[in-house]
């Protein structure tokens, strides 16, 4: 319930500044327009739009997950956070503000893309958003536990996709696949490793970053 | 009359190699108002920030007990309340919005009524409704008074608690802290002698340096 208000002030903090929600459009925006300049009239492969898919929100992730608690130390509201709540509560009201940022972002670049790519055809469309929401959860989770460490350090910009690209490598490489079976149209049961793999991550991303986070907030 | 007891055991704090106060040792075990004091840079609102949990001691610890029962450092925030010039509440919001968050997120029943009174107090309840970006330093000063005293905390740390508030500011700044000085423990972290003047023992942290270390 206090996660729960946390993620209300959150929301409604960004409805008044727009301090993420602006630099994901543009990210969106900017990311799959350059790919469909890039692509020109050039006939483009299955696999390589599932690729480029994961690739446009790996990078809109980055311009616009870490704000959680970026914003609150660049405004110097981490401490006033610290002292009306508990770590764990700040740590589950700030994903669950990710958690829903992200499904909404993903959903409108998932949207913009088969809009605009003819190859980006999903033929097992129940893998495809089991995979969206696995995928999803931990994209959130990874990128909130990066925001909240990289807030502490001084080159915030630089360190976010330092830190992110070894961490949400694996999930990247695992969703990249996936993506290709269900565009491939294969049953859920082949792809039974892949989906076992994203489950396990997920799990170790959540304990992790909780039995982390008390040491990550206290300076 | 609280229980509420705060040990500083041997508490040191380096940044690096700079040594900012070694073996702090000190029981606040009755109600009143206590002082820290020391120059500029002499670790006041370090110690401050160790007191709160908001920053670990290199070593030592900090005991928080309440009714006997120590409170785990999860825990604490439910039992303190601070003041201080880093203290910054959410400028995208009215007072009376940040406060409400702030209710929220602490879990407890905003409580209107204290609130008022105290934004009435303070000079603030016509201008509850204006967005803190808005505010004046002095104001946002005395916002930071309701912040720290709506939970009705034990402990209550202040840290330069008269900074940026004019004469009517600080008389009833003082008049608060006299009276939350006899329902639980306030601590007054300053070099102003009029705020120091109010504490009935006070720790000088130039005591606690190591000039050799």
């Amino acid at each position: 319930m206090k996660a729960y208000s946390l993620f209300n002030k959150d929301l409604a903090s960004e409805i008044r500044t727009r301090y993420a929600v602006n630099s994901l459009a543009m990210f969106i925006l900017v990311t799959i327009s350059v790919i469909l300049f890039s692509v020109g009239s050039e006939k483009v492969s299955e696999n390589l739009t599932g690729g480029l898919f994961w690739a446009v929100i790996f990078f809109t992730s980055m311009s616009g997950l870490s704000r959680a608690f970026v914003s609150e130390e660049e405004r110097g509201t981490a401490l006033t956070l610290q002292l009306i709540a508990s770590p764990t509560t700040v740590f589950s009201g700030k994903l669950l503000f990710n958690l829903i940022l992200v499904f909404a972002m993903n959903i409108v670049v998932a949207a913009l893309y088969s809009t605009l790519f003819d190859a980006f055809i999903i033929k097992n469309f129940a893998l495809f958003i089991a995979l969206f929401i696995l995928g999803n959860i931990g994209i959130a989770v990874s990128s909130t536990i990066i925001a909240a460490i990289i807030s502490k350090a001084g080159s915030k910009g630089t360190l976010y996709p330092v830190l992110s690209f070894p961490i949400l490598l694996p999930l990247i490489l695992i969703l990249i696949d996936l993506t290709k079976m269900a565009m491939g149209g294969l049953e859920a049961y082949s792809a039974y490793v892949e989906l076992a793999a994203l489950v396990c991550y997920n799990v170790i991303m959540i304990t992790a970053s909780y039995m982390l986070f008390d040491f990550i907030w206290k300076d | 009359m609280s229980n509420y007891l705060l040990k500083i055991e041997n508490v040191s704090r380096s940044f690096g190699r700079r040594l900012i106060f070694k073996d702090v040792d000190y029981v606040f075990n009755s109600n009143g108002i206590y002082g820290v004091s020391g120059s500029n840079g002499s670790g006041k609102s370090t110690l401050v920030k160790i007191i709160a949990g908001v920053l670990s001691p290199s070593s030592g610890k900090i005991i928080h007990s309440a009714g006997g029962l120590n409170i785990s450092s999860e825990k604490l925030y439910n039992h303190i309340g601070l003041v201080s010039p880093y203290l910054i509440l959410y400028d995208e919001f009215s007072a009376e919005e940040n406060l409400k968050h702030i209710a929220q997120i602490r879990g407890i029943e905003y409580p209107a009524q204290k609130v008022n009174k105290l934004l009435e107090r303070l000079f603030l309840l016509e201008r509850k409704d204006d967005l803190v970006r808005g505010y004046s330093s002095g104001m946002k000063q005395r916002l930071k008074f309701i912040f720290a005293l709506m939970h009705s905390p034990e402990l209550i740390i202040l840290d330069e608690p008269t900074s940026n508030l004019d004469n009517a500011g600080k008389k009833t700044v003082y008049e608060i802290i006299t009276e939350e000085s006899k329902a639980g423990i306030v601590i007054i972290a300053s070099n102003e002698e009029n705020d120091l003047a109010l504490c009935k023992e006070i720790i000088n942290l130039e005591q606690f340096k190591n000039k050799n270390a």
